[in-house]
């Protein structure tokens, strides 16, 4: 064995082969087609089925999209720049941008007010929508919804802070008497609040929001996206609350109280939000006291709260259902009573299973604001069908101004979805 | 954004509740603006132009009411309402007034417990059909599709229409105009059957109106006209007699451009009862004198309100027809101002 | 919980009602009943006040008067003079009809893009991610919106078919598409053994259930056939005879003929008329509850662990048969509960309609009914209570059925 060295045959390489690169058909871009795009005959076929169609669709709109046109007073001269091209007439947009996100009737010289309520409202959910902020931000976003009030209504700043000092007197009662007993602090604290917005009310000098530092804005002129943004954050804030207290309420021992809840949250789920907001728009006028008018914003508030209300109770209580027995147990035998158990326990672990679908409950509220536009309200919908499309100038642009709307929510609702996919992936590693 | 909305309306109610309970007259000078209810966007009618401002033949007709109580033609918030809400609107005070071509009829009047003042406009439900069609008739429209703008009383006429004369055809019904439009365009509908004033109006905004024609069948009565609260007399009068002023002025020639000059006073005594400088009406109404002077020089007499949004000079171009006043064969009859 | 001593017997205190387990719950029912019929006698209240303002009162009566309005889409005989109420009935079977179209499109559209998502094909992945992306991100009414546009605006109107150079020409002679509606040929029995037309269909249907219950017999006898001697008999023959033979003698003997659609005055005339309003919602619909079953699809699939498939594929199944067999059976049970509310959403979106003017209960009782009379409480309250008992029936149902393919757990 030792000399074979020497007794090379002619069989036998004498130097090592290079390193010959793999086939083409299992490298780089073939391999991946091969493996991604073509691996059968089915596959192939449904890869060139999909080119065929991206390939219509792009050829379609494309041209549309890049001949389009964006300064333009009416339709009429923007189909005179085309000049029988196919071409999109975005001018439509640059034109009424205005009204497309403010509505028609908000004071042009206080746009920027709902932009600043809007930079401010990224700022207050922050700390909501991701726990590693610091929590002492969570102050500011107690304090937003005053602030987004006076912002985008106006007029006196005394309302928004009468009704602040209500619930900081609220609090402070519950934070005093509650340790004692939940209820007494829970009751006391209503009571608390409602003395203060009583007496604050009647000192609120009347016409205060005549000269106040921001004009007052009456709701009826709110409109376009704002007012869907507006029904979306409100609706879905004040539902939150509303659905937990309906969870419990479902879950609770006590009978009648778990009828009543049982019975809210089947008609609600049962019935279609048009016909909610067809109570908001002709019916509910009838159930306030006689000679007081309630704004209709105000009214589809209260109907799109106590539709997402519902849905959201049965995300919570599927949340509920989620934890195990044992925690209730647990809870019993540390001598917490309900509230305590509740508070401590409880609802923490069951609102953290429950937030993915609290979240797409809210989604598909934000989506369901666009059915305000059929009860005359101008949100961003109701604007393009109404106003804009019924306008000597833009008579007949439909694909723009709906792909506009399209986009807009697109935009929103897939952040909104992508957060709850993050919010998922961490919350699930919490649990390994 | 949150519940300060809730409270703040809450308080908004607990004061209504607390001033009200006297009439609509007092509660509008209380809030110092009129809540009028129009259409949600009828050119020439009621639409917002473009800055927001409401302009039209019924806004006219709100501005000229704020004028005459309120002394502003600009205090008036208009409440946009769809033909579904905009009962309700009125019947819960949400506005004091609806001015939404609404078409006078005995249930309205009598079932819903409104009441008319006036008509503003005779209209009357037409047809519009593409030239090309050829159809010269209302009756050679056998077995085609119809679009309607719901909300009115234009699908019972169309109902009425069709049976008596015992032709076949398919209802398209659609809430808006603009939609109404689209679809009358794509060829979605043969026909497109509203009140002829909305059809000239919608007309006017097409690319080639020549390419249309309005058949000559007017199917309907449809007395437009402004409409209270039943019950609240005081207030239907001022509604009623601002109406009668706007119609009064222009028989009598009073117009915004001579308005002052007649209102310091003229040898016609029914021109000086009407601007005030003669007489007691406006005290009787609640006014004060200068009422219809202020009614008239909100927007001018009907005429110039007539000729400035829907008259002929404008885009809809409608002739005066049946609203032409009395003396000249129309029949816009307002009663004396005595 | 239980507690180790008795409490100290010491009568009753008022605090106790609060304090006191025993007695809390009772308090605050209390409370609850109390406030709840606070709540309603002043909401009752301020409605009779206000109704007795306006001089209005509630009333049905309305529902038997004659309607006076024409509808274009019907399911039962309708004319103008028929009462509100049964143009209320009308409405309500429209509903049902695009629900029940759009549950069954919806659920192929979705089983689809929900399995095309996990396939390993990346364009076809990634173009289904895409259409579920854009789809549940868009409100439904901007998509009823756009695609009864599209509807209106891309297909050709009758008067494109019209002519000598007419732009547009039917398929096969026999479909129109039109931006009225598709035509279709309808079938009609010549010499049928009644003389209405339902009759002679029902005796139709009576022959294909026939059918039905001779093929379960002929796979029983099958079965026993297999049990005893080990080989199922061929049954494709025989099976396609028990279908067949008795349909097409049925067809002869009452002569079946087409009536095929053709253009006359306005329209097409004759055939069946598959309105655009229906189409458009009936599509959007479709698509758009689709993107929200395929997410559910994918997860159910998603849901079942890998092992399934393996197994299978060690038992020496294949691909499809794995799916079918193995896999689908399993994830249908986690796709159920889920689709219900799919089903649900569909029914009560439906209500849309009334941005394409298709006649839906919405568009009739709660659209031209209330515009005409304004007995705008009555209507709604009726709306309300429709789409209550169709949701609380769609989900009795569907419980039901879902309980069947439950896993019994023993």
């Amino acid at each position: 064995m030792a000399d074979n060295k020497n007794n090379s045959v002619a069989y036998v390489a004498e130097t090592m082969l290079p390193e010959l690169p793999p086939p083409a058909r299992e490298t780089g871009v073939v391999k991946w087609l091969r493996e991604n795009l073509f691996s059968n005959a089915t596959n192939s076929v449904l890869t060139i089925v999909s080119i065929i169609v991206i390939y219509m669709i792009a050829q379609n709109t494309l041209p549309w999209i890049m001949n389009g046109v964006w300064q333009a007073p009416s339709l009429a001269a923007c189909r005179e720049v085309l000049e029988g091209q196919s071409g999109a007439c975005f001018a439509v947009l640059t034109e009424r941008w205005n009204q497309l996100i403010y509505g028609f009737k908000y004071p042009v010289d206080a746009y920027w007010r709902p932009n600043l309520a809007f930079v401010l409202l990224l700022v207050a959910i922050a700390p909501v929508l991701f726990f590693d902020l610091p929590r002492k931000m969570l102050i500011f976003t107690a304090l937003y919804p005053f602030i987004a009030f006076w912002l985008i209504w106006g007029g006196t700043i005394l309302g928004p802070l009468v009704a602040l000092l209500g619930f900081a007197a609220g609090g402070y009662v519950f934070q005093t008497f509650g340790k004692g007993s939940f209820a007494v602090g829970f009751f006391g604290g209503i009571v608390a609040a409602f003395v203060v917005w009583g007496i604050g009310g009647g000192l609120i000098p009347e016409g205060a929001s005549e000269n106040a530092m921001l004009t007052a804005v009456p709701s009826r002129d709110l409109g376009g996206f704002m007012l869907n943004l507006m029904l979306g954050v409100t609706c879905v804030s004040l539902s939150v609350p509303l659905g937990i207290a309906l969870a419990l309420g479902r879950q609770s021992d006590m009978p009648l109280i778990k009828w009543i809840c049982v019975i809210f949250i089947e008609f609600v789920r049962g019935v279609p939000l048009i016909t909610l907001l067809f109570v908001a728009s002709v019916m509910l006028a009838y159930f306030f006291p006689p000679e007081s008018t309630v704004d209709l914003f105000l009214r589809v508030v209260i109907m799109i709260t106590m539709f997402s209300a519902a849905y959201i109770a049965e995300v919570i209580r599927g949340g509920l259902a989620a934890l195990p027995k044992g925690q209730y147990e647990a809870a019993d035998s540390l001598g917490l009573d309900y509230p305590q158990a509740m508070r401590l326990i409880i609802l923490p672990q069951a609102l953290k299973i429950s937030i993915p679908g609290i979240v797409n409950v809210a989604v598909g509220l934000f989506k369901d604001t666009t059915l305000v536009s059929v009860i005359s309200m101008f949100d961003l919908v109701g604007m393009i069908r109404g106003p804009i499309l019924a306008s000597t100038e833009w008579n007949g642009v439909y694909w723009e101004l709906l792909g506009f709307a399209a986009l807009l929510f697109f935009v929103v609702c897939y952040g909104i979805s992508q957060y709850s996919q993050w919010l998922e992936r961490r919350l699930a590693t919490d649990h390994r | 954004m949150k519940k300060t909305v809730f409270l703040g309306a809450l308080t908004v109610a607990g004061l209504a509740a607390g001033a009200a309970a006297a009439g609509t007259m007092d509660d509008v000078k209380a809030r110092g603006k009129l809540n009028c209810g129009v259409t949600t966007g009828l050119v020439g009618f009621a639409a917002p132009d473009a800055n927001g401002e409401w302009e039209g033949f019924d806004v006219a007709v709100c501005r000229a009411v704020a004028a005459a109580v309120l002394g502003d033609p600009k205090a008036v918030e208009f409440v946009p309402t769809t033909g579904k809400t905009r009962f309700t609107a009125l019947a819960s005070g949400e506005i004091d007034m609806l001015a939404r071509n609404t078409t006078w009829t005995f249930s309205r009047d009598v079932d819903l417990k409104f009441e008319f003042v006036g008509v503003n406009y005779y209209d009357g439900q037409g047809f519009m059909v593409p030239k090309e069609l050829g159809v010269s008739s209302a009756k050679e429209l056998d077995g085609a599709t119809v679009c309607i703008q719901t909300g009115t009383t234009t699908e019972l006429n169309l109902a009425d229409f069709f049976r008596s004369n015992n032709i076949s055809y398919e209802p398209v019904p659609i809430e808006t105009n603009a939609e109404a439009q689209q679809q009358y365009l794509a060829g979605a509908c043969d026909v497109y059957t509203t009140d002829a004033s909305g059809l000239a109006a919608t007309r006017a905004t097409f690319e080639d109106p020549s390419a249309h024609v309005l058949l000559p069948e007017i199917i309907s009565k449809e007395p437009l006209g402004p409409l209270v609260r039943h019950g609240d007399h005081e207030w239907g009068d001022v509604v009623r007699w601002t109406l009668n002023a706007l119609i009064s002025a222009e028989e009598l020639g009073v117009t915004s451009a001579n308005l002052s000059e007649m209102a310091a006073g003229t040898n016609n005594p029914e021109i000086n009862r009407l601007l005030g400088s003669e007489g007691t009406l406006g005290e009787m109404l609640g006014l004060d004198a200068e009422w219809g002077k202020r009614a008239v020089a909100a927007g001018g007499n009907y005429g110039e309100v007539f000729a400035k949004n829907i008259g002929e000079e404008t885009p809809i171009g409608l002739a005066r027809g049946l609203n032409a006043q009395w003396t000249e064969g129309g029949l816009l009859y307002s009663p004396p101002f005595r | 919980m239980s507690t180790l001593t008795d409490p100290p017997n010491t009568g009753f205190r008022l605090s106790m009602l609060i304090n006191d387990t025993r007695y809390r719950s009772l308090t605050f029912q209390v409370i609850a009943a109390i406030a709840l019929a606070l709540s309603i006698w002043y909401l009752g209240n301020n409605l009779i006040q206000n109704l007795r303002a306006a001089g209005l009162n509630i009333s049905y009566s309305f529902l038997g008067d004659p309607s006076g309005y024409d509808i274009n889409q019907r399911l039962v005989e309708y004319d103008s003079q028929s009462s509100h109420m049964r143009a209320a009935i009308v409405g309500v079977l429209n509903t049902l009809l695009v629900a029940f179209l759009a549950c069954i499109t919806a659920t192929i559209f979705g089983v689809i893009a929900g399995v095309l998502r996990l396939s390993n094909n990346w364009l076809v992945s990634k173009l289904m991610a895409v259409y579920v992306e854009i789809f549940r991100n868009i409100p439904v009414l901007i998509w009823i919106i756009i695609i009864f546009t599209i509807m209106t605006a891309v297909m050709p109107g009758p008067r494109a078919f019209r002519g000598d150079n007419a732009t547009s020409s039917m398929l096969f002679d026999l479909f129109a598409f039109t931006n009225r509606g598709v035509y279709i040929p309808m079938p009609w029995f010549e010499h049928g053994l009644f003389a209405s037309a339902g009759m002679n269909w029902l005796v139709v249907i009576a022959g294909l259930i026939g059918s039905w219950f001779a093929t379960r017999r002929i796979g029983i006898w099958a079965t026993a056939k297999q049990e005893e001697t080990g080989v199922r008999p061929k049954t494709l023959l025989m099976v396609l005879g028990v279908w067949l033979v008795p349909f097409v003698l049925l067809m002869l003997i009452m002569g079946l003929t087409w009536e095929v659609p053709a253009l006359k005055g306005f329209n097409f005339k004759g055939g069946i008329k598959i309105g655009g309003p229906l189409i458009a919602l009936w599509f959007a619909l479709s698509i758009y509850t689709g993107a929200f079953i395929a997410e559910n699809v994918r997860a159910g699939i998603q849901a079942i662990s890998k092992g399934q498939t393996e197994a299978a594929a060690a038992l020496g199944l294949r691909q499809g048969r794995i799916m079918n067999l193995v896999i689908l059976p399993q994830a249908l049970r986690v796709i159920i509960p889920p689709l219900i509310s799919q089903y649900l959403n569909i029914t009560k979106n439906s209500s849309l309609a009334i941005a394409v003017g298709y006649a839906d209960i919405t568009a009739t009782l709660g659209g031209i009914t209330l515009n005409q009379t304004g007995r705008a409480i009555e209507c709604v309250l009726l709306l309300m209570l429709f789409y209550l008992t169709a949701s609380l029936a769609i989900s009795m149902v569907m419980n039901i059925y879902n309980a069947s393919v439950k896993l019994k757990e023993r």
